[in-house]
Protein backbone atom coordinates (compact mmCIF):
# COMPACT_ATOMS: atom_id res chain seq x y z
CA UNK A 1 0.00 0.00 0.00
CA UNK A 2 1.37 3.54 -1.05
CA UNK A 3 0.23 6.38 1.70
CA UNK A 4 0.27 9.67 -0.19
CA UNK A 5 1.34 12.88 2.12
CA UNK A 6 0.56 16.67 0.60
CA UNK A 7 2.88 18.73 2.44
CA UNK A 8 2.49 22.35 2.08
CA UNK A 9 4.57 25.05 2.65
CA UNK A 10 3.86 28.31 5.38
CA UNK A 11 5.07 30.93 7.24
CA UNK A 12 6.89 29.11 10.03
CA UNK A 13 4.53 28.80 13.18
CA UNK A 14 7.07 30.90 15.44
CA UNK A 15 6.98 33.92 13.00
CA UNK A 16 4.47 36.46 13.92
CA UNK A 17 2.58 37.52 10.41
CA UNK A 18 2.71 40.89 9.28
CA UNK A 19 0.04 42.43 7.14
CA UNK A 20 0.95 44.27 4.05
CA UNK A 21 0.32 48.21 4.07
CA UNK A 22 -1.59 48.53 0.59
CA UNK A 23 -3.78 45.85 2.46
CA UNK A 24 -3.11 43.01 -0.34
CA UNK A 25 -1.86 40.70 1.99
CA UNK A 26 0.33 39.28 4.44
CA UNK A 27 4.40 40.38 3.56
CA UNK A 28 5.94 36.99 3.49
CA UNK A 29 9.08 38.27 1.46
CA UNK A 30 12.37 37.79 3.83
CA UNK A 31 9.83 35.66 6.00
CA UNK A 32 11.03 31.93 7.13
CA UNK A 33 8.63 29.01 5.79
CA UNK A 34 8.93 26.07 6.84
CA UNK A 35 6.70 22.82 6.40
CA UNK A 36 2.87 22.98 7.74
CA UNK A 37 3.45 21.58 11.31
CA UNK A 38 -0.15 19.54 10.46
CA UNK A 39 1.44 17.91 7.58
CA UNK A 40 5.30 16.92 9.23
CA UNK A 41 2.65 14.94 11.84
CA UNK A 42 0.55 13.42 8.77
CA UNK A 43 4.26 12.34 7.36
CA UNK A 44 5.10 11.00 10.38
CA UNK A 45 2.41 8.59 10.51
CA UNK A 46 3.07 7.63 6.71
CA UNK A 47 6.45 6.93 7.81
CA UNK A 48 5.38 4.93 10.70
CA UNK A 49 2.86 3.16 8.84
CA UNK A 50 5.90 1.75 6.36
CA UNK A 51 8.30 1.41 9.23
CA UNK A 52 5.70 -1.04 10.52
CA UNK A 53 5.29 -2.95 7.34
CA UNK A 54 2.01 -1.63 6.77
CA UNK A 55 2.69 0.63 3.77
CA UNK A 56 4.90 0.19 1.03
CA UNK A 57 6.14 3.42 -0.04
CA UNK A 58 5.43 7.24 1.11
CA UNK A 59 4.92 9.66 -1.38
CA UNK A 60 5.42 13.72 -0.36
CA UNK A 61 3.42 15.87 -2.60
CA UNK A 62 3.57 19.50 -2.49
CA UNK A 63 1.60 22.43 -4.33
CA UNK A 64 3.52 25.62 -4.49
CA UNK A 65 6.51 27.47 -5.59
CA UNK A 66 9.89 26.22 -6.98
CA UNK A 67 11.02 27.11 -3.31
CA UNK A 68 8.46 24.23 -1.88
CA UNK A 69 10.97 22.21 -3.01
CA UNK A 70 12.98 22.52 -0.03
CA UNK A 71 9.72 21.27 2.27
CA UNK A 72 9.73 18.52 0.11
CA UNK A 73 13.81 17.71 0.50
CA UNK A 74 12.59 18.36 4.49
CA UNK A 75 10.03 15.68 4.03
CA UNK A 76 12.12 13.28 1.88
CA UNK A 77 14.66 13.58 5.17
CA UNK A 78 12.27 12.69 7.57
CA UNK A 79 11.73 9.74 5.61
CA UNK A 80 9.62 10.63 2.50
CA UNK A 81 10.90 7.86 -0.34
CA UNK A 82 10.07 10.07 -2.98
CA UNK A 83 8.39 13.39 -3.83
CA UNK A 84 6.22 15.36 -6.24
CA UNK A 85 6.04 19.01 -6.78
CA UNK A 86 3.54 20.97 -8.95
CA UNK A 87 4.95 24.45 -9.72
CA UNK A 88 2.37 27.27 -9.41
CA UNK A 89 3.93 30.33 -8.22
CA UNK A 90 0.33 31.73 -7.46
CA UNK A 91 -1.65 31.16 -4.62
CA UNK A 92 -3.88 28.07 -5.06
CA UNK A 93 -7.15 27.33 -3.33
CA UNK A 94 -8.09 23.98 -1.38
CA UNK A 95 -10.31 23.17 -4.04
CA UNK A 96 -7.85 23.28 -6.65
CA UNK A 97 -5.20 21.59 -4.95
CA UNK A 98 -7.64 18.81 -3.95
CA UNK A 99 -8.34 18.47 -7.51
CA UNK A 100 -4.29 18.78 -8.47
CA UNK A 101 -4.36 15.91 -5.54
CA UNK A 102 -7.09 13.46 -6.80
CA UNK A 103 -4.96 13.74 -10.08
CA UNK A 104 -1.78 12.36 -8.66
CA UNK A 105 -4.59 9.58 -6.06
CA UNK A 106 -5.37 8.87 -9.79
CA UNK A 107 -2.07 7.87 -10.85
CA UNK A 108 -0.45 6.66 -7.93
CA UNK A 109 -3.12 4.63 -6.25
CA UNK A 110 -2.51 4.97 -3.04
CA UNK A 111 -4.30 2.88 -0.09
CA UNK A 112 -4.11 6.49 2.64
CA UNK A 113 -3.82 9.62 1.80
CA UNK A 114 -2.73 11.08 5.05
CA UNK A 115 -3.13 15.23 5.37
CA UNK A 116 -2.76 18.00 7.82
CA UNK A 117 -6.04 19.27 9.53
CA UNK A 118 -5.09 22.68 8.79
CA UNK A 119 -2.72 24.97 7.24
CA UNK A 120 -1.46 27.44 9.17
CA UNK A 121 -1.81 30.46 6.50
CA UNK A 122 -5.12 30.25 5.15
CA UNK A 123 -7.06 28.19 8.58
CA UNK A 124 -9.31 26.46 5.72
CA UNK A 125 -9.48 22.92 7.39
CA UNK A 126 -11.17 21.62 4.12
CA UNK A 127 -8.57 20.27 1.62
CA UNK A 128 -8.36 16.74 3.35
CA UNK A 129 -12.31 16.37 3.36
CA UNK A 130 -12.78 17.83 -0.54
CA UNK A 131 -10.11 15.07 -1.44
CA UNK A 132 -11.76 12.53 -0.25
CA UNK A 133 -15.29 13.65 -1.69
CA UNK A 134 -13.35 13.97 -5.39
CA UNK A 135 -12.22 10.54 -5.09
CA UNK A 136 -15.70 9.46 -3.45
CA UNK A 137 -13.75 7.83 -0.72
CA UNK A 138 -14.30 8.13 3.55
CA UNK A 139 -12.29 10.60 5.28
CA UNK A 140 -10.98 10.63 8.88
CA UNK A 141 -10.80 13.84 9.90
CA UNK A 142 -8.31 15.42 13.13
CA UNK A 143 -6.93 12.23 13.64
CA UNK A 144 -5.36 11.25 17.15
CA UNK A 145 -5.13 7.62 16.31
CA UNK A 146 -5.04 5.88 13.35
CA UNK A 147 -4.70 1.94 12.85
CA UNK A 148 -4.96 0.04 9.72
CA UNK A 149 -6.30 -3.97 9.57
CA UNK A 150 -7.27 -5.73 6.86
CA UNK A 151 -9.03 -3.81 4.47
CA UNK A 152 -9.87 -1.43 6.93
CA UNK A 153 -8.68 1.64 8.74
CA UNK A 154 -9.82 3.34 12.24
CA UNK A 155 -9.46 6.37 13.11
CA UNK A 156 -9.88 8.52 16.48
CA UNK A 157 -11.21 11.76 16.15
CA UNK A 158 -10.32 14.84 17.86
CA UNK A 159 -14.24 15.91 18.07
CA UNK A 160 -15.70 19.44 20.06
CA UNK A 161 -17.06 16.66 22.87
CA UNK A 162 -13.92 14.17 22.92
CA UNK A 163 -13.09 11.59 21.23
CA UNK A 164 -15.05 9.67 18.54
CA UNK A 165 -13.80 6.38 16.61
CA UNK A 166 -14.88 5.41 12.86
CA UNK A 167 -14.07 2.88 10.80
CA UNK A 168 -13.43 3.31 6.80
CA UNK A 169 -12.79 1.25 4.15
CA UNK A 170 -9.94 1.97 2.27
CA UNK A 171 -8.73 3.53 0.31
CA UNK A 172 -9.40 6.15 2.64
CA UNK A 173 -8.64 10.02 3.55
CA UNK A 174 -7.17 11.52 6.89
CA UNK A 175 -5.95 14.45 8.44
CA UNK A 176 -3.63 14.47 11.25
CA UNK A 177 -4.80 16.36 14.31
CA UNK A 178 -2.42 17.70 16.73
CA UNK A 179 -2.34 14.23 19.38
CA UNK A 180 -1.60 12.11 16.50
CA UNK A 181 2.25 11.64 17.23
CA UNK A 182 4.93 13.78 17.60
CA UNK A 183 7.49 14.32 14.49
CA UNK A 184 11.12 12.98 14.29
CA UNK A 185 13.39 15.75 13.24
CA UNK A 186 15.60 14.59 10.42
CA UNK A 187 19.29 13.64 11.00
CA UNK A 188 22.21 14.84 9.15
CA UNK A 189 22.84 11.65 7.73
CA UNK A 190 19.18 11.38 6.29
CA UNK A 191 19.24 15.01 4.61
CA UNK A 192 22.45 14.19 3.08
CA UNK A 193 20.62 11.11 1.59
CA UNK A 194 16.92 12.74 0.70
CA UNK A 195 19.14 14.84 -1.61
CA UNK A 196 19.78 11.75 -4.03
CA UNK A 197 15.92 10.80 -3.47
CA UNK A 198 13.48 11.52 -7.05
CA UNK A 199 11.48 14.51 -6.59
CA UNK A 200 9.74 14.94 -9.57
CA UNK A 201 8.40 18.19 -11.46
CA UNK A 202 4.95 18.92 -12.64
CA UNK A 203 2.48 21.42 -13.70
CA UNK A 204 -1.40 21.89 -13.32
CA UNK A 205 -1.29 21.68 -17.02
CA UNK A 206 0.35 17.98 -17.07
CA UNK A 207 -3.16 17.05 -14.69
CA UNK A 208 -5.28 19.05 -17.02
CA UNK A 209 -6.77 20.71 -13.60
CA UNK A 210 -8.22 24.17 -14.17
CA UNK A 211 -6.47 26.30 -10.95
CA UNK A 212 -8.50 29.50 -11.55
CA UNK A 213 -9.06 31.07 -8.25
CA UNK A 214 -12.91 31.28 -7.23
CA UNK A 215 -12.85 33.70 -4.41
CA UNK A 216 -11.01 37.24 -4.75
CA UNK A 217 -9.57 39.10 -2.10
CA UNK A 218 -10.88 42.36 -2.04
CA UNK A 219 -8.39 43.48 1.43
CA UNK A 220 -6.39 41.94 3.88
CA UNK A 221 -6.40 44.19 7.15
CA UNK A 222 -4.83 43.83 10.48
CA UNK A 223 -7.27 42.83 13.25
CA UNK A 224 -8.51 45.19 15.99
CA UNK A 225 -5.94 45.36 18.36
CA UNK A 226 -6.63 45.80 22.13
CA UNK A 227 -6.25 48.81 24.48
CA UNK A 228 -3.76 48.27 26.14
CA UNK A 229 -4.59 46.92 30.30
CA UNK A 230 -3.03 47.47 33.29
CA UNK A 231 -1.12 45.02 35.90
CA UNK A 232 -2.50 44.76 39.23
CA UNK A 233 -0.15 44.77 42.39
CA UNK A 234 -2.72 42.29 44.43
CA UNK A 235 -5.58 39.96 44.59
CA UNK A 236 -7.63 42.02 46.40
CA UNK A 237 -6.81 44.88 43.64
CA UNK A 238 -8.45 41.78 41.03
CA UNK A 239 -11.40 41.48 42.60
CA UNK A 240 -12.66 44.80 43.02
CA UNK A 241 -11.93 45.13 39.38
CA UNK A 242 -13.53 41.65 38.89
CA UNK A 243 -16.81 42.89 41.04
CA UNK A 244 -17.17 46.39 39.32
CA UNK A 245 -17.29 44.71 36.50
CA UNK A 246 -20.39 42.63 37.24
CA UNK A 247 -18.67 39.08 37.61
CA UNK A 248 -21.07 36.76 39.18
CA UNK A 249 -19.38 34.68 41.96
CA UNK B 1 -31.48 33.71 -1.98
CA UNK B 2 -32.31 30.65 -0.10
CA UNK B 3 -30.53 29.29 2.33
CA UNK B 4 -30.08 25.60 3.97
CA UNK B 5 -28.90 25.01 7.48
CA UNK B 6 -27.43 22.81 8.63
CA UNK B 7 -28.83 21.92 12.37
CA UNK B 8 -26.65 20.25 14.76
CA UNK B 9 -27.81 18.32 17.58
CA UNK B 10 -26.84 15.66 20.05
CA UNK B 11 -28.64 13.09 22.06
CA UNK B 12 -31.67 13.78 20.38
CA UNK B 13 -31.62 17.27 21.47
CA UNK B 14 -30.85 20.46 19.24
CA UNK B 15 -27.26 22.21 20.18
CA UNK B 16 -26.75 26.07 20.06
CA UNK B 17 -24.25 26.23 17.98
CA UNK B 18 -26.70 26.37 14.77
CA UNK B 19 -28.06 29.66 16.46
CA UNK B 20 -25.71 31.74 15.39
CA UNK B 21 -25.96 30.17 11.70
CA UNK B 22 -29.17 31.13 11.32
CA UNK B 23 -28.48 34.72 12.10
CA UNK B 24 -25.94 34.70 9.61
CA UNK B 25 -28.09 32.72 6.76
CA UNK B 26 -30.77 35.31 7.61
CA UNK B 27 -28.36 37.87 6.57
CA UNK B 28 -28.34 36.44 3.22
CA UNK B 29 -32.00 35.35 2.45
CA UNK B 30 -34.38 32.75 3.10
CA UNK B 31 -33.73 30.27 5.85
CA UNK B 32 -34.39 26.48 5.93
CA UNK B 33 -32.87 24.25 8.44
CA UNK B 34 -31.70 20.61 7.51
CA UNK B 35 -32.57 18.49 10.50
CA UNK B 36 -30.80 15.31 9.62
CA UNK B 37 -29.87 11.75 11.93
CA UNK B 38 -31.90 8.71 13.34
CA UNK B 39 -34.79 9.24 15.65
CA UNK B 40 -34.69 12.99 15.42
CA UNK B 41 -38.50 13.88 15.66
CA UNK B 42 -38.38 16.05 18.80
CA UNK B 43 -35.21 17.90 17.05
CA UNK B 44 -37.21 19.16 14.28
CA UNK B 45 -39.63 20.11 16.52
CA UNK B 46 -37.22 22.43 18.49
CA UNK B 47 -36.01 23.60 15.34
CA UNK B 48 -39.23 24.75 13.93
CA UNK B 49 -39.08 26.72 16.89
CA UNK B 50 -36.34 29.39 15.96
CA UNK B 51 -37.48 32.07 15.10
CA UNK B 52 -36.63 33.37 11.27
CA UNK B 53 -36.83 29.93 9.90
CA UNK B 54 -38.86 29.35 6.83
CA UNK B 55 -38.86 25.17 6.72
CA UNK B 56 -37.33 22.56 8.82
CA UNK B 57 -36.38 19.37 6.51
CA UNK B 58 -35.75 16.21 8.13
CA UNK B 59 -33.94 13.36 6.79
CA UNK B 60 -34.18 10.84 9.72
CA UNK B 61 -32.67 7.52 8.72
CA UNK B 62 -30.60 5.35 10.55
CA UNK B 63 -27.55 6.53 7.50
CA UNK B 64 -27.71 9.90 9.43
CA UNK B 65 -26.83 8.82 12.70
CA UNK B 66 -23.42 10.04 14.19
CA UNK B 67 -23.27 12.40 11.36
CA UNK B 68 -21.17 10.42 8.84
CA UNK B 69 -20.04 12.64 6.51
CA UNK B 70 -20.05 10.07 3.98
CA UNK B 71 -23.42 9.67 4.07
CA UNK B 72 -24.31 13.43 4.89
CA UNK B 73 -22.54 15.06 1.87
CA UNK B 74 -24.62 13.47 -1.00
CA UNK B 75 -28.29 13.84 0.84
CA UNK B 76 -27.49 18.04 1.18
CA UNK B 77 -25.96 18.23 -2.57
CA UNK B 78 -29.35 16.48 -3.60
CA UNK B 79 -31.25 18.86 -1.47
CA UNK B 80 -28.47 21.79 -2.67
CA UNK B 81 -30.68 21.55 -6.36
CA UNK B 82 -32.64 23.78 -4.15
CA UNK B 83 -30.89 26.28 -2.82
CA UNK B 84 -28.52 28.89 -3.16
CA UNK B 85 -26.19 28.55 0.09
CA UNK B 86 -25.40 25.66 2.70
CA UNK B 87 -24.17 27.18 5.61
CA UNK B 88 -22.76 24.72 8.75
CA UNK B 89 -21.28 26.40 12.41
CA UNK B 90 -17.38 26.06 12.18
CA UNK B 91 -18.04 23.27 14.74
CA UNK B 92 -16.35 19.83 14.35
CA UNK B 93 -19.38 18.49 12.74
CA UNK B 94 -19.64 21.72 10.64
CA UNK B 95 -15.86 21.05 9.94
CA UNK B 96 -16.17 17.72 9.00
CA UNK B 97 -18.99 17.76 6.41
CA UNK B 98 -18.84 21.46 4.88
CA UNK B 99 -16.30 21.30 2.81
CA UNK B 100 -17.21 17.43 1.68
CA UNK B 101 -20.58 19.26 0.11
CA UNK B 102 -18.59 22.11 -1.01
CA UNK B 103 -16.09 19.81 -3.40
CA UNK B 104 -19.12 17.64 -4.88
CA UNK B 105 -20.92 21.23 -5.58
CA UNK B 106 -17.71 22.30 -7.32
CA UNK B 107 -17.43 25.78 -4.90
CA UNK B 108 -14.82 26.88 -2.99
CA UNK B 109 -16.00 27.12 0.92
CA UNK B 110 -15.71 29.89 2.81
CA UNK B 111 -14.40 28.55 6.31
CA UNK B 112 -14.96 29.94 9.36
CA UNK B 113 -16.74 33.82 8.31
CA UNK B 114 -16.57 36.22 10.63
CA UNK B 115 -19.11 38.59 8.69
CA UNK B 116 -21.58 38.81 6.23
CA UNK B 117 -20.55 41.90 3.72
CA UNK B 118 -22.87 41.41 0.94
CA UNK B 119 -24.28 38.73 -1.05
CA UNK B 120 -20.95 36.99 -2.08
CA UNK B 121 -18.69 38.85 0.36
CA UNK B 122 -17.34 37.97 4.14
CA UNK B 123 -14.80 38.42 6.28
CA UNK B 124 -12.89 35.80 7.41
CA UNK B 125 -9.63 35.18 10.06
CA UNK B 126 -6.54 33.95 8.31
CA UNK B 127 -2.75 33.37 9.56
CA UNK B 128 -3.78 32.28 13.44
CA UNK B 129 -6.35 35.34 13.25
CA UNK B 130 -3.27 38.02 12.70
CA UNK B 131 -5.05 38.77 9.58
CA UNK B 132 -8.74 39.64 8.28
CA UNK B 133 -9.35 39.00 4.96
CA UNK B 134 -12.51 40.11 2.74
CA UNK B 135 -13.26 37.76 0.09
CA UNK B 136 -15.60 37.85 -2.64
CA UNK B 137 -17.00 34.05 -4.38
CA UNK B 138 -17.33 34.01 -7.47
CA UNK B 139 -19.00 30.63 -7.21
CA UNK B 140 -22.80 29.70 -8.54
CA UNK B 141 -23.67 28.44 -4.73
CA UNK B 142 -22.12 29.09 -1.52
CA UNK B 143 -21.05 27.09 0.75
CA UNK B 144 -19.63 28.40 4.07
CA UNK B 145 -18.83 27.84 7.89
CA UNK B 146 -19.74 30.08 10.82
CA UNK B 147 -17.90 31.42 13.11
CA UNK B 148 -20.09 30.85 16.36
CA UNK B 149 -18.42 33.50 18.72
CA UNK B 150 -19.25 36.39 16.50
CA UNK B 151 -23.04 36.29 15.30
CA UNK B 152 -25.76 36.91 17.46
CA UNK B 153 -27.75 33.52 18.55
CA UNK B 154 -31.38 33.35 16.32
CA UNK B 155 -33.84 33.12 19.20
CA UNK B 156 -34.73 29.96 19.96
CA UNK B 157 -38.39 29.76 21.06
CA UNK B 158 -41.34 31.94 19.22
CA UNK B 159 -40.86 30.48 15.46
CA UNK B 160 -43.18 28.69 13.16
CA UNK B 161 -41.38 26.85 11.03
CA UNK B 162 -42.96 23.82 8.71
CA UNK B 163 -41.52 20.66 9.12
CA UNK B 164 -41.35 18.91 5.91
CA UNK B 165 -39.75 14.92 5.65
CA UNK B 166 -36.70 14.38 2.92
CA UNK B 167 -35.27 11.51 2.22
CA UNK B 168 -31.65 11.32 0.25
CA UNK B 169 -29.46 8.59 -1.16
CA UNK B 170 -28.99 6.64 2.36
CA UNK B 171 -25.59 4.95 3.55
CA UNK B 172 -23.02 4.93 1.71
CA UNK B 173 -21.13 1.82 2.88
CA UNK B 174 -17.85 3.58 3.22
CA UNK B 175 -17.40 4.09 6.39
CA UNK B 176 -19.09 3.00 10.20
CA UNK B 177 -19.47 5.23 13.55
CA UNK B 178 -18.00 2.86 16.51
CA UNK B 179 -17.58 4.85 19.30
CA UNK B 180 -17.33 8.07 21.51
CA UNK B 181 -15.97 8.81 24.46
CA UNK B 182 -17.30 12.23 25.08
CA UNK B 183 -17.00 13.35 28.65
CA UNK B 184 -20.40 14.49 30.38
CA UNK B 185 -19.60 18.07 32.45
CA UNK B 186 -21.74 19.44 34.02
CA UNK B 187 -20.23 22.90 33.19
CA UNK B 188 -21.54 25.49 30.15
CA UNK B 189 -20.06 24.64 27.06
CA UNK B 190 -16.69 26.17 26.24
CA UNK B 191 -17.37 28.01 23.08
CA UNK B 192 -20.93 29.60 24.67
CA UNK B 193 -19.61 30.44 28.43
CA UNK B 194 -20.03 33.45 29.77
CA UNK B 195 -16.66 32.81 31.88
CA UNK B 196 -13.77 30.66 31.06
CA UNK B 197 -11.16 29.95 33.45
CA UNK B 198 -8.35 28.62 31.56
CA UNK B 199 -4.88 27.14 32.38
CA UNK B 200 -1.38 26.19 30.70
CA UNK B 201 1.72 23.80 31.04
CA UNK B 202 2.47 25.80 34.51
CA UNK B 203 -0.17 23.99 36.28
CA UNK B 204 2.29 21.33 36.13
CA UNK B 205 0.27 18.26 36.19
CA UNK B 206 -3.80 16.76 35.81
CA UNK B 207 -3.57 16.68 40.02
CA UNK B 208 -2.89 20.28 39.95
CA UNK B 209 -4.88 21.74 37.14
CA UNK B 210 -8.05 19.91 38.90
CA UNK B 211 -6.95 21.22 42.56
CA UNK B 212 -6.14 25.16 41.41
CA UNK B 213 -8.73 25.57 38.20
CA UNK B 214 -11.65 23.54 39.01
CA UNK B 215 -12.45 25.42 42.10
CA UNK B 216 -12.17 29.06 40.53
CA UNK B 217 -14.30 27.80 37.58
CA UNK B 218 -16.69 26.70 39.74
CA UNK B 219 -17.00 29.19 41.88
CA UNK B 220 -17.59 31.58 38.80
CA UNK B 221 -20.04 28.30 36.99
CA UNK B 222 -17.08 29.10 33.86
CA UNK B 223 -16.28 26.40 31.63
CA UNK B 224 -12.67 25.55 32.00
CA UNK B 225 -10.59 25.80 28.92
CA UNK B 226 -6.38 25.29 28.33
CA UNK B 227 -3.93 25.94 26.17
CA UNK B 228 -1.95 23.30 23.94
CA UNK B 229 0.91 22.95 26.09
CA UNK B 230 -1.63 21.76 29.22
CA UNK B 231 -3.57 18.86 26.74
CA UNK B 232 -0.42 17.64 25.11
CA UNK B 233 0.87 17.27 28.82
CA UNK B 234 -2.44 15.22 29.16
CA UNK B 235 -3.50 17.83 32.29
CA UNK B 236 -7.23 17.79 30.46
CA UNK B 237 -8.65 16.67 27.75
CA UNK B 238 -8.20 17.78 23.95
CA UNK B 239 -11.80 19.10 24.05
CA UNK B 240 -10.51 21.77 26.66
CA UNK B 241 -7.88 23.40 23.75
CA UNK B 242 -8.66 26.82 22.92
CA UNK B 243 -6.70 28.32 19.89
CA UNK B 244 -5.85 28.71 16.11
CA UNK B 245 -6.69 24.99 15.95
CA UNK B 246 -8.77 23.81 18.88
CA UNK B 247 -11.78 26.38 20.20
CA UNK B 248 -12.70 29.73 19.28
CA UNK B 249 -14.32 31.71 22.16
CA UNK B 250 -15.60 35.00 23.39
CA UNK B 251 -16.48 34.98 26.67
CA UNK B 252 -17.55 37.65 29.08
CA UNK B 253 -14.12 37.03 31.30
CA UNK B 254 -11.00 34.91 30.29
CA UNK B 255 -8.81 33.72 32.64
CA UNK B 256 -5.31 32.83 31.20
CA UNK B 257 -3.55 30.60 34.24
CA UNK B 258 0.49 30.16 33.67
CA UNK B 259 -0.67 30.45 29.82
CA UNK B 260 2.23 32.47 27.93
CA UNK B 261 -0.02 33.87 25.09
CA UNK B 262 1.40 31.97 22.48
CA UNK B 263 -0.09 33.44 18.60
CA UNK B 264 -1.95 30.18 18.13
CA UNK B 265 -3.49 30.76 21.94
CA UNK B 266 -4.12 34.28 21.35
CA UNK B 267 -6.14 33.28 17.81
CA UNK B 268 -8.80 31.17 20.59
CA UNK B 269 -9.23 34.08 22.99
CA UNK B 270 -8.61 37.27 22.32
CA UNK B 271 -12.06 38.60 21.25
CA UNK B 272 -12.95 37.98 24.71
CA UNK B 273 -14.78 41.18 26.55
CA UNK B 274 -12.31 40.82 29.36
CA UNK B 275 -9.40 39.00 29.78
CA UNK B 276 -7.27 38.27 32.31
CA UNK B 277 -3.89 37.07 33.02
CA UNK B 278 -1.66 35.77 35.39
CA UNK B 279 1.85 34.33 35.42
CA UNK B 280 5.06 34.67 36.60
CA UNK B 281 6.68 36.20 33.64
CA UNK B 282 6.00 39.76 33.63
CA UNK B 283 7.10 39.67 29.89
CA UNK B 284 4.55 36.76 28.82
CA UNK B 285 2.36 37.90 25.33
CA UNK B 286 -0.44 37.39 27.38
CA UNK B 287 0.12 40.61 28.97
CA UNK B 288 -0.44 42.48 25.45
CA UNK B 289 -3.73 41.20 25.36
CA UNK B 290 -4.94 40.87 29.00
CA UNK B 291 -6.98 43.94 30.39
CA UNK B 292 -5.74 43.03 34.32
CA UNK B 293 -2.87 40.96 34.92
CA UNK B 294 -1.62 40.02 38.30
CA UNK B 295 2.53 39.04 38.32
CA UNK B 296 3.04 35.92 40.39
CA UNK B 297 3.15 32.48 41.18
CA UNK B 298 -0.55 31.41 40.36
CA UNK B 299 -0.07 28.83 42.89
CA UNK B 300 -0.73 31.65 45.32
CA UNK B 301 -2.36 33.81 43.58
CA UNK B 302 -5.82 31.51 42.61
CA UNK B 303 -6.28 30.07 45.50
CA UNK B 304 -6.64 33.44 47.39
CA UNK B 305 -8.59 34.57 44.26
CA UNK B 306 -11.13 31.95 44.55
CA UNK B 307 -11.34 32.25 48.47
CA UNK B 308 -11.98 35.78 48.02
CA UNK B 309 -14.80 35.85 45.32
C1 LIG C 1 0.33 23.94 14.44
C2 LIG C 1 0.20 24.46 15.83
C3 LIG C 1 -1.05 24.67 16.34
C4 LIG C 1 -1.19 25.14 17.65
N1 LIG C 1 -2.44 25.35 18.12
C5 LIG C 1 -2.59 25.79 19.39
C6 LIG C 1 -3.88 26.06 19.93
O1 LIG C 1 -4.91 25.88 19.26
N2 LIG C 1 -3.97 26.48 21.21
C7 LIG C 1 -2.85 26.70 22.00
O2 LIG C 1 -3.01 27.08 23.17
N3 LIG C 1 -1.64 26.48 21.50
C8 LIG C 1 -1.47 26.02 20.23
N4 LIG C 1 -0.21 25.78 19.77
C9 LIG C 1 0.91 25.81 20.72
C10 LIG C 1 1.48 27.20 21.01
O3 LIG C 1 2.41 27.54 20.02
C11 LIG C 1 2.17 27.20 22.40
O4 LIG C 1 3.18 26.21 22.40
C12 LIG C 1 1.24 26.90 23.55
O5 LIG C 1 0.09 27.72 23.47
C13 LIG C 1 1.95 27.13 24.87
O6 LIG C 1 1.14 26.76 25.96
P1 LIG C 1 1.36 27.42 27.40
O7 LIG C 1 1.19 28.89 27.28
O8 LIG C 1 0.50 26.67 28.34
O9 LIG C 1 2.86 27.01 27.75
P2 LIG C 1 4.16 27.91 27.85
O10 LIG C 1 4.38 28.70 26.62
O11 LIG C 1 5.24 27.01 28.31
O12 LIG C 1 3.81 28.96 28.98
C14 LIG C 1 3.72 28.66 30.32
C15 LIG C 1 3.61 29.98 31.05
O13 LIG C 1 3.42 29.76 32.45
C16 LIG C 1 4.16 30.72 33.18
N5 LIG C 1 4.42 30.15 34.51
C17 LIG C 1 5.26 29.15 34.84
N6 LIG C 1 5.17 28.87 36.15
C18 LIG C 1 4.24 29.71 36.67
C19 LIG C 1 3.69 29.89 37.97
N7 LIG C 1 4.06 29.12 39.00
N8 LIG C 1 2.77 30.85 38.14
C20 LIG C 1 2.35 31.62 37.10
N9 LIG C 1 2.83 31.47 35.84
C21 LIG C 1 3.76 30.52 35.64
C22 LIG C 1 5.39 30.99 32.37
O14 LIG C 1 5.88 32.30 32.66
C23 LIG C 1 4.84 30.87 30.94
O15 LIG C 1 4.43 32.15 30.45
C24 LIG C 1 -0.05 25.36 18.46
C25 LIG C 1 1.21 25.15 17.92
C26 LIG C 1 1.35 24.71 16.62
C27 LIG C 1 2.71 24.50 16.07
N1 LIG D 1 -0.54 23.78 -1.65
C1 LIG D 1 -0.60 22.61 -0.99
N2 LIG D 1 0.29 21.62 -1.26
C2 LIG D 1 0.24 20.44 -0.61
N3 LIG D 1 -0.67 20.16 0.34
C3 LIG D 1 -1.58 21.10 0.65
C4 LIG D 1 -1.60 22.37 0.01
N4 LIG D 1 -2.62 23.08 0.52
C5 LIG D 1 -3.20 22.31 1.46
N5 LIG D 1 -2.58 21.11 1.54
C6 LIG D 1 -2.90 19.99 2.44
O1 LIG D 1 -4.20 20.19 2.97
C7 LIG D 1 -4.16 20.37 4.38
C8 LIG D 1 -5.26 21.30 4.84
O2 LIG D 1 -5.11 22.58 4.26
P1 LIG D 1 -6.25 23.69 4.29
O3 LIG D 1 -7.51 23.03 3.83
O4 LIG D 1 -5.76 24.76 3.37
O5 LIG D 1 -6.34 24.16 5.71
C9 LIG D 1 -2.73 20.79 4.67
O6 LIG D 1 -2.36 20.47 5.99
C10 LIG D 1 -1.95 19.98 3.63
O7 LIG D 1 -1.78 18.63 4.05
Amino acid sequence: MKVLVPVKRVIDYNIRPRVKADGSGVDLVNVKMSMNPFDEIALEEAVRLREKGQASEVIAVSIGPAKAQDTLRTALAMGADRAILIVVETEVEPLAVAKLLKAVADEEQPGVVILGKQAIDDDCNQTGQMLAALMGRPQGTFASAVSVAGDRVEVTREVDGGLETVSLALPAVITADLRLNEPRYASLPNIMKARSKPLAQKTPADYRVDITPRLTTLKVAEPPVRAAGVVLDSVDALVAKLKELGISA
Amino acid sequence: MKTLVWAEHENGRLKDASLPTVTAAAKLGEVDLLVAGAGVAGVAQAAAQIVGVGQVLVADDEAYAHALPENLAPLVVELMAGYDAFLAPATSTGKNIAPRVAALLDVMQLSDILSVEGPQTFTRAIYAGNAIATVKSSDAKLVITVRGSTFAKAVASGGVATISPVSGPGNQELSNFVRADIAQSTRPELTSAKVVVAGGRALGSAEKFQDVIEPLADKLKAAVGASRAAVDAGYVPNDYQVGQTGKIVAPEFYFAIGISGAIQHLAGMKDAKTIVAINADPEAPIFGVADYGLVGDLFEIVPALTAKL
